[in-house]
């Protein structure tokens, strides 16, 4: 664990190094020695133990100074890694050139052509796993936790356009009169929702939840991604003319071919997500106080649980509370699980700190918390209250789990956990989250006749995302499985394009 | 949004309510539900069960009972007022078959309502369908005259008495299934203690039953599992798996015991409301 160094230290720190660099480049151009001399700009955040009780964001944002110092740390090389690292192709080097000359618009500017979501991606993309992987200055100094921190900068400047009202809309050519349906509100949905409206095609986003978003609204927490930001984004995308249809399930409230064909939409793009949450598959799974990290999430982010006293849906009351899984989704549901009331909050995963799947700087964060970690371990039943009185009975008091030891590592390189006979222990509880991942939901797939989904109820698509249907594209968790934010948009990015190109035919 | 055209008390604090939804009534089927949200920022979203609806003039009725901080501010609406959001139609539709021999459908306090288009369903499918309605008093039996209307036989009972025959629903579910022409099929709709007593009678006689589950949701989508039950050694999601279930394999107790999760805060959430319209009344 990192020691903590408040905003204004960081920032004070950040003008002295900027006044440095501003000197220095009165000189002389800043040479590759002195742009690695440049210390890496830690990203600010809030107290820990103050913010673990709060719903405010943690992660505060560079100042100017610290976005400019973190440019100045590229090298700009001419064979550009990361923008190979990038899902969506981004073109890196030219947008941080342009936030070392202090042009914040053009940088943005940058970026919007082939992102149109830059403060939501620069937030929640596990950058060190794709853009900053492949950075070089993190490559020579032999860790890509030094790499050039592209995704900070990505957020600084579009947090930038949005709080200086500089945000201008993408050009949306002429109307094409051809009518593009969008299922799903997520990051693939709302991609192909902007590239397709850009091409001047009428478009419709249908969503069977009230609020645009997806994951980004119901499952990634207000601590880490603020929803007005993307409330923000949807209205953008409304500006540029994309219809919303709220509260409407395809597959139920209309089939899909029922918009293709009643309605008169000449294509359609499948968006729908991974959503379908997996449990535990033990005793004891459906006693009171068992919630998969969907419904416990959902309750706070979309329904605003938290807000108590205003919003109607109600949330479950725990002091001490077991997350079990090791991804960013159980990082959000411990962390979520302090924000409301917890005492006590412990992850509960049963390989090691190694192979946990989650970002590092979230597990970083949720340490900061207070959250524990307890490795090694799994549950095998859900303990619950015997008790005369009803409102305790059912209701949860503990975990029975095992201990575990890592075996040899199997076929894809992974050290599978064996358990070890006889290691049985009690962990006492009265919550449990379960945040195991997301299978697909079969609605669509079960409503729509021709349709090709995988034994795991995956879409198959081709190269293109076209589906086995016809008019018919899709993208995002539904074909990839539960994966990132940017991967969904890089899907849908690619199937906009099919779908262009198609409608232009 | 959602416009009300018609909202009227049918028995104390249940609310018979028609509004116009026409992508809803297009495509809605017997034992399909809707989710429910009066506000789409601080709003909880609630299911309904659809008790009638039209295709052609484009609306949706829903019984319910005020018993909640949002059905009692739904019965606050009047005609004219609009409901912010509704989701649907949900759930898989009941699945409607001649059978040989009687059908028989009991509905208990307002879970009469949704009662009506499975019956309607299953006269237009060629049953004979025996309606056996419950309730603890007069005052408190709906959808009679209409029941009368589309099922062969109506059976009144109610727990006093003050109607029909005194007793409960088992006692003439009972009858039937003993009878020289034992019931195809029973289905149950009403509260969780009348549809685990109807399983039990008819599990003596081996008859099949359904029964319509109505367990707290959030999305009613499958995304989130709040609504899960246990039928047989499984743990299946209501809103997408159900709502309807064998009623001999459903874990009645459990499924009760998870509807008292949030008892506390829903009764606080309810006192609230309720206090806040007496302070509007005043004003």
């Amino acid at each position: 664990m990192t020691e903590y160094i408040s905003a204004n230290e960081l920032e004070a720190q950040a003008k002295k190094e900027f006044d440095e660099i501003e000197q220095k480049i009165k000189a002389a151009p800043l040479s590759p020695k002195d742009r690695m001399a440049i210390p890496l700009q830690e990203m600010p955040v809030a107290e820990p133990k103050k913010r673990a009780r709060e719903m405010g964001e943690v992660a505060l944002g560079y100042t100017k100074e610290m976005a400019i110092n973190e440019a100045n740390r590229c090298l700009q090389c001419k064979n550009e890694p990361c923008v190979a690292g990038c899902p969506v192709g981004i073109a890196i080097p030219q947008f941080i050139a342009e936030i070392q000359k202090g042009d914040f618009k053009s940088a943005v500017d940058t970026i919007k052509l082939t992102n149109l979501l830059p403060a939501i991606c620069g937030r929640v993309c596990p950058q060190e796993k794709q853009c900053q992987k492949e950075c070089t200055v993190g490559k020579i100094h032999k860790t890509v936790d030094k790499a050039v921190s592209i995704g900070r900068l990505e957020r600084f400047v579009a947090d930038w356009e949005r709080t200086h009202n500089k945000t201008t809309l993408p050009a949306v050519a002429k109307a094409t009169g051809k009518k593009v349906a969008v299922v799903g509100s997520g990051p693939a949905g709302l991609t192909v929702a902007a590239d397709c409206a850009r091409a001047g095609h009428d478009v419709t986003v249908f969503d069977a939840f009230h609020k645009a978003g997806g994951v980004m609204l119901y499952g990634i927490p207000e601590f880490r991604l603020p929803k007005d930001i993307v409330a923000k984004e949807v209205e953008n995308l409304k500006k540029m003319g994309v219809k919303f249809e709220m509260n409407f399930l395809v597959g139920r409230t209309d089939t899909l071919d029922q918009l293709l064909t009643e309605k008169g939409f000449d294509a359609a793009f499948i968006g729908t997500g991974a959503g379908l949450p997996k449990f535990l598959n033990i005793p004891g799974e459906n006693l009171i106080g068992v919630f998969s990290a969907n419904e416990y999430l959902s309750r706070a982010n979309l329904m605003k649980a938290y807000m108590k006293g205003t919003a109607d849906t109600p949330y479950y009351e725990a002091k001490n509370v077991i997350v079990v899984g090791g991804g960013n989704v159980a990082m959000d549901a411990a962390r979520m699980a302090l924000r409301l009331g917890a005492e006590h909050v412990s992850i509960v995963y049963r390989r090691t700190r190694d192979e946990m799947p989650a970002r590092k700087e979230e597990v970083g964060h949720a340490e900061e918390e207070g959250v524990e970690f307890r490795f090694l371990e799994n549950p095998i039943e859900v303990l619950g209250i015997e008790s005369e009185d009803k409102a305790l009975n059912g209701r949860v008091r503990g975990i029975k789990a095992l201990r575990y030891e890592l075996g040899e590592p199997d076929a894809s390189g992974r050290r599978s956990p064996v358990a070890i006979p006889g290691s049985e222990h009690e962990i006492p509880c009265d919550a449990v989250i379960v945040a195991l991942g997301n299978g697909s939901n079969p609605l669509l797939v079960r409503t729509t006749p021709g349709l090709d989904a995988d034994k795991h109820g995956h879409i198959v698509v081709d190269d293109k995302q076209a589906t086995s249907k016809t008019k018919v594209w899709a993208g995002g968790d539904i074909v990839l499985g539960a994966a990132t934010v940017i991967l969904a948009m890089g899907e849908g990015r690619k199937a906009a394009a099919s779908i262009n190109e198609y409608l232009a035919g | 949004m959602f416009k009300i055209l018609e909202k009227r008390e049918i028995s104390a604090g249940v609310y018979y309510m028609k509004f116009e939804a026409p992508e809803i009534a297009r495509n809605r089927k017997a034992g399909q539900f809707v989710i429910v949200q009066l506000d789409t920022d601080y709003g909880e979203r609630v299911p309904l069960t659809i008790a009638d609806a039209n295709a052609e003039e484009g609306w949706v009725v829903l019984v319910f009972q005020a018993v909640g901080a949002t059905t009692y501010k739904l019965a606050q609406k009047k005609t004219g007022d609009s409901i912010a959001a509704v989701l649907g139609p949900l759930g898989n539709p009941s699945v409607i078959e001649k059978r040989d021999g009687p059908v028989v459908v009991v509905g208990g306090g307002f879970g009469v309502a949704p009662c009506y288009p499975i019956v309607q369903a299953l006269k237009a499918a060629g049953n004979k369908v025996i309606m056996i309605i419950g309730a603890r008093n007069k005052d408190l039996l709906i959808f009679v005259d209409e029941m009368k209307k589309v099922a062969d036989e109506v059976i009144v009972m109610t727990d006093d008495g003050s109607a029909g025959r005194q007793g409960l629903v088992t006692v003439p579910l009972d009858e039937l299934c003993k009878s020289q022409t034992p019931p195809a099929e029973v289905i149950a709709i009403g509260p969780p203690i009348m549809m685990k007593f109807a399983a039990k009678t008819t599990e003596k006689y081996n008859i099949p039953t359904v029964v319509s589950l109505n367990t707290i949701m959030i999305d009613g989508t499958g995304m989130c599992g709040g609504c899960r039950v246990t039928v047989g050694d499984e743990t299946k999601f209501v809103c997408v798996d159900g709502p309807d279930f064998d009623a001999h394999k459903v874990d009645w107790d459990n499924m009760m015991m998870r509807m008292g999760t949030f008892k506390a805060q829903e009764q606080e959430d309810f006192h609230k409301c309720k206090l806040e319209s007496v302070i509007e009344q005043k004003a």
